[in-house]
């Protein structure tokens, strides 16, 4: 079931493919209804495999040979972790449609590359053969590209190609990385399931792992590697930030946690305290930063570094409740990320044409824009971890886990926090809350459209959703995490 | 532990209405005069409520009563679990007193009234939440419910520096927030515990100290004791901003002097009380061996605070500023109270009920001084509304003769607020230094130095706004209309009723100050 998601993202994109190019109006339905499908999909393969598998349960999807010699299958396999991160892609793509509803140029090649990127991501977040994955991580990264390059804004092309240059270096750190495992292994087999049973010599571990997992991490905005994200989300076109910050930062913690850590748990314990460092610098760093910035989207691209930040430090807890808080994490920042960047973007941007937090200070948008003003405000207090939205139980867990391995690292990080609290509270003063009388009523924008209000009720909902009831997704994510392949990570069960 | 389980839903209830009263304020109308109407009805049917649990509360039984309890987050043990004592009986009924007064002193509030009083009963949500969780992890929730409204509500119709103000009261708060939740975390990555009750089972006998050290130590932390300060001041810190405690209360001024009325009334009515009750349901039970360690430097900041504020609103020449530095000085008190039943003594009966003063002093002075504080500002309000924005100290005089009624009844609250027997204000002052002083003499000696000087200042106020000769500017000064008089009526009749029968009050605080004590 849950493998049509990537059957249809890339059958919907075929079919943009064989439109018309004038037919604007189509293409948007095209492109919302694969995107609702996948969606529908992830949601009915969750419910399925909550009710039929067996708790924490890795369910084979399809397995079949493909490449002989050397074994590569096309082996999608789904669990907790996969799921909760396949809900995230069919969420985000849903809403990013919808805040794509006024592309008019070359709409058609837009919505192909877009539905490309998400049937990209949903496949590696099903993969369990490692050259599979390698495959779709690529898949995923070239549309971001284009999408970028062609649809963007400031300083489009420098932006796109910094980006797909951070990626590329990546993600050949990572195939090295796997080719020597395969060699190393002797097993003739790319297969996860089968390399990870393998017991790499701790020599081996301790480079192989920092190559691969450094290589995915950059992709998740890992500090000093994390440079291309700010002016990635900034030059992309709403939609592009949405899935960048939403869905494709996520690709790289997912790889660091379901490949790289699991391959190599030796090489992971070595350097666990290292990365745990790095991660906390990203968190107070990006905040920090995201203080000072006078464009208004790179506010929120500062903000993605400091909030995959928690990810990659819950990852580096090894406690159980530290993983379950870095994945929830992740589906929390990609809808959080999500909505901010679609607010700044698409609701603020395209109306107004600048993001200067200067220009945007008179302009008096909470009276011009007031459904723009409440959404950014509610996604505003979720970001900054606010009990009742995704974000504060995901912080929680991450920051549970951490007291007990990192208890210095966890005070910083608690300062970080801080820190998230105050820029987000600049923005709202400086972007929509500024003085009333100043020039009120001077410009005119149009109002607020449907498929907006639609996309930010998606995910708002969804962010409150988890928020409130986090065993929603904690139901899927904590048993997965008590599963063979994850269980050699943790160090103790809950405490 | 409570004898009846998931009863009928009363405080899940309670706290829904204004939640859903502001979301319905919000859509259901356009017409703001409407939406008002919906709100205020709102606010009387959870005075309603709150009345109800008044009504039905059982003083003589121990334990949680109206306790609900359901599995939340399974995976981490967490429950959603409600139940109210004496105390927080006391402090919803004050909330849900406040809100229907506050909203009638905001009635001609200018710009968008469907937004403010939307977020008013927001406010109130919060405040009912915080008061009935049982559970860290929706308390905080409701914790900082409040304050996101509070903000907007500051910053939305504030005075002229209203957008520092909001800020400073923001970022303060959340940096109280940000140390208590990390302290919390630490607690939790401990016990795996996040239920108030268990907590405090497991901290009797320093047992929770030693489990933090047991989890917790490294090389950071290489002691049991400083492991345990350390996260006590977290905790500590959330509430003392909150409160607030001197030197953490800086951001208070601004914010209740810049704050519309109807929400100043609110902050320093009900969310001050928020720190307080703190105090009470977490640090005492949690932390009775920190407390205790550390009782000489916070009987100095509670003493500091007492003092130090009445001296500044001795010094204030804005009304406003002085009532908001007086709220500090009666929070303060509570504090005094609070830090002098730490102290270990006998377990003599007289010394338990030395104790058992000061706590129910505390408790009856935050809902006294909730009554007093918002009636003060209220009065405040109609002055600057009527002067058009003047507030100063001596921009007024004589105005006894223009507005009799006006001076009567705000004559009466500023005795009320310095403790004139008879009034409220001066049962709970005097529980509290009856209990503190055999407990710590000098601190409550002392801090008598601050009950003179706000006498000093508030009669100060009455002289020199109503007495002496009436300015020619200020000759057609309207006295208290007949909805104003209705409005504060009730105020002014509870502060009489409280002052001659406080026992009303210490029927239901008393059985939980022994609680309390029992904990520690």
């Amino acid at each position: 079931m849950l493998a049509w998601t990537i059957y249809i993202s890339f059958l919907g994109a075929a079919a943009l493919a064989l439109l018309p190019p004038e037919s604007r109006r189509a293409a948007r339905l095209t492109a919302l209804l694969t995107a609702l499908a996948g969606l529908a999909i992830a949601l009915v393969g969750a419910a399925q495999y909550e009710r039929q598998a067996p708790a924490g349960a890795l369910v084979d999807l399809v397995n079949v040979p493909w490449i002989p010699d050397p074994d590569i299958g096309f082996h999608l396999a789904a669990d907790g972790v996969s799921i909760t991160l396949v809900l995230l892609t069919g969420i985000v793509a849903v809403a990013g449609v919808l805040f794509s509803w006024n592309i008019e140029r070359r709409t058609r090649e837009f919505f192909a590359l877009y539905l490309a990127l998400i049937g990209g991501v949903y496949g590696v977040f099903l993969s369990f053969d490692l050259f599979l994955l390698f495959v779709f991580y690529e898949i995923a990264i070239i549309p971001k590209y284009f999408l970028i390059a062609i649809w963007g804004s400031t300083r489009r092309e420098y932006g796109a190609m910094k980006l797909a240059l951070y990626s590329l270096v990546g993600s050949a750190m990572v195939l090295i990385g796997l080719i020597a495992a395969y060699v190393r292994s002797g097993a003739q087999t790319f297969d996860l399931l089968k390399l990870s049973q393998f017991p790499f010599p701790f020599a081996f571990q301790n480079w192989a792992f920092l190559l691969v997992f450094v290589g995915f991490a950059i992709l998740a905005g890992l500090w000093p590697f994390h440079t291309w994200a700010p002016v990635g989300h900034v030059a992309a076109p709403t939609a592009a930030s949405m899935l960048l910050a939403g869905v494709v930062m996520k690709l790289g913690a997912y790889g660091a946690l379901r490949v790289a850590m699991t391959l190599f748990p030796d090489g992971l314990r070595a350097w666990q305290n290292e990365i745990a460092l790095l991660a906390v610098i990203g968190i107070v760093y990006g905040a920090t930063v995201a203080l000072v910035q006078r464009d208004f989207k790179f506010v929120i691209g500062y903000s993605s570094v400091s909030h995959m930040g928690f990810v990659l430090l819950g990852l580096m807890t090894l406690t159980q409740i530290g993983l379950s808080g870095a994945v929830l994490q992740m589906f929390s920042h990609g809808i959080i990320a999500g909505l901010l960047f679609a607010v700044v973007g698409r609701m603020i941007y395209d109306r107004v044409h600048t993001r200067e937090l200067s220009a945007l200070q008179p302009m008096n948008l909470s009276v011009l824009a007031p459904f723009a003003a409440v959404t950014f405000v509610l996604a505003g207090a979720a970001s900054m971890g606010l009990p009742g939205f995704s974000g504060f139980i995901a912080e929680l867990q991450v920051l549970v886990g951490a007291w007990g391995s990192f208890p210095l690292l966890t005070i910083l990080a608690g300062a970080g926090l801080l820190v998230g609290i105050a820029y987000m509270v600049r923005v709202w003063i400086k972007a929509f809350f500024a003085e009333n009388d100043l020039k009120s009523g001077v410009i005119q924008i149009e109002p607020i459209s449907i498929p907006e209000r639609a996309g930010a009720l998606l995910l708002l909902a969804a962010t409150v959703l988890i928020g409130l009831w986090p065993g929603l997704l904690l139901n899927l994510i904590t048993p997965t995490l008590h599963s063979p392949l994850f269980q050699r990570l943790v160090k103790g069960g809950p405490p | 532990m409570g004898v009846r389980v998931n009863t009928f839903p009363l405080l899940t209830i309670l706290t829904l209405i204004p939640l859903l009263g502001g979301g319905a304020t919000l859509f259901a109308s356009n017409q703001p005069k409407l939406a008002q109407r919906i709100a205020f009805a709102f606010s009387l049917l959870a005075l309603a409520g709150a009345a109800l649990l008044w009504a039905v509360f059982e003083p003589s039984q121990a334990g949680w009563q109206f306790p609900e309890r359901h599995a939340w987050v399974p995976s981490l043990g967490i429950d959603y679990h409600l139940g109210i004592d004496g105390l927080g009986l006391l402090m919803v009924l004050l909330s849900a007193l406040l809100v229907p007064f506050a909203m009638l002193a905001s009635w001609k509030i200018g710009q968008n009234p469907k937004l403010y009083f939307a977020l008013i009963l927001f406010l109130e949500a919060g405040l009912f939440g915080t008061f009935t969780a049982l559970n860290f992890f929706h308390w905080f929730l409701y914790w900082e419910l409040g304050l996101i409204p509070a903000f907007f509500l500051i910053k939305i119709w504030g005075g002229p520096r209203r957008t520092r103000a909001a800020n400073q009261f923001f970022i303060y708060t959340l940096a109280g927030s940000v140390t208590m939740l990390l302290a919390f975390l630490a607690i939790f990555a401990a016990t795996g515990l996040f239920d108030f009750g268990q907590l405090a089972q497991a901290a009797q006998n320093g047992g929770l100290d030693n489990a933090l050290f047991a989890k917790l130590g490294s090389s950071l932390f290489k002691s049991k004791e400083t492991l345990a300060a350390v996260v006590f001041l977290g905790v500590f810190l959330g509430f003392a901003v909150k409160a607030p405690l001197m030197p953490f209360h800086t951001w208070l001024p601004s914010a209740y002097a810049e704050a519309p009325t109807g929400t100043a009334m609110l902050l320093s009515g009900a969310m001050s009380k928020m720190g307080v009750y703190g105090f009470l349901r977490v640090l005492l039970p949690l932390f009775p061996t920190q407390m205790r360690a550390m009782q000489t430097p916070l009987l100095c900041l509670a003493v500091g605070t007492i003092v130090f504020s009445a001296a500044a609103a001795l010094a204030q020449r804005d009304l406003k500023r002085m009532v908001a530095y007086s709220s500090i000085n009666h929070v303060g008190y509570c504090l005094l109270g609070i830090f002098a039943v730490v102290r270990i003594t006998g377990d003599t009966a007289a010394w338990g009920t030395e104790k058992a003063a000061a706590l129910n002093g505390v408790m009856l002075q935050m809902f006294n001084h909730g009554l007093t504080a918002s009636a003060l500002f209220y009065f405040v309000g109609l002055i600057e509304q009527r002067s058009g924005g003047l507030r100063g100290l001596d921009d007024f005089g004589g105005l006894r003769k223009a507005a009799p009624v006006f001076c009567g009844l705000m004559g009466i609250t500023l005795f009320a607020s310095l403790g004139l027997p008879g009034l409220n204000g001066f049962v709970s002052e005097f529980l509290i230094f009856k209990g503190s002083l055999p407990l710590v003499g000098w601190a409550a000696a002392v801090s008598t130095l601050g009950l003179l000087i706000t006498a000093i200042f508030l009669l100060a106020i009455l002289q020199r706004v109503f007495s002496g000769p009436l300015q020619n500017r200020w000759a057609g000064w309207k006295d208290l209309t007949t909805g104003e008089r209705l409005t504060v009526a009730p105020m002014i009749a509870l502060m009489f009723v409280l002052g001659i029968c406080p026992q009303i009050l210490i029927r239901v605080a008393n059985p939980a100050a022994l609680a309390m004590l029992k904990l520690f």
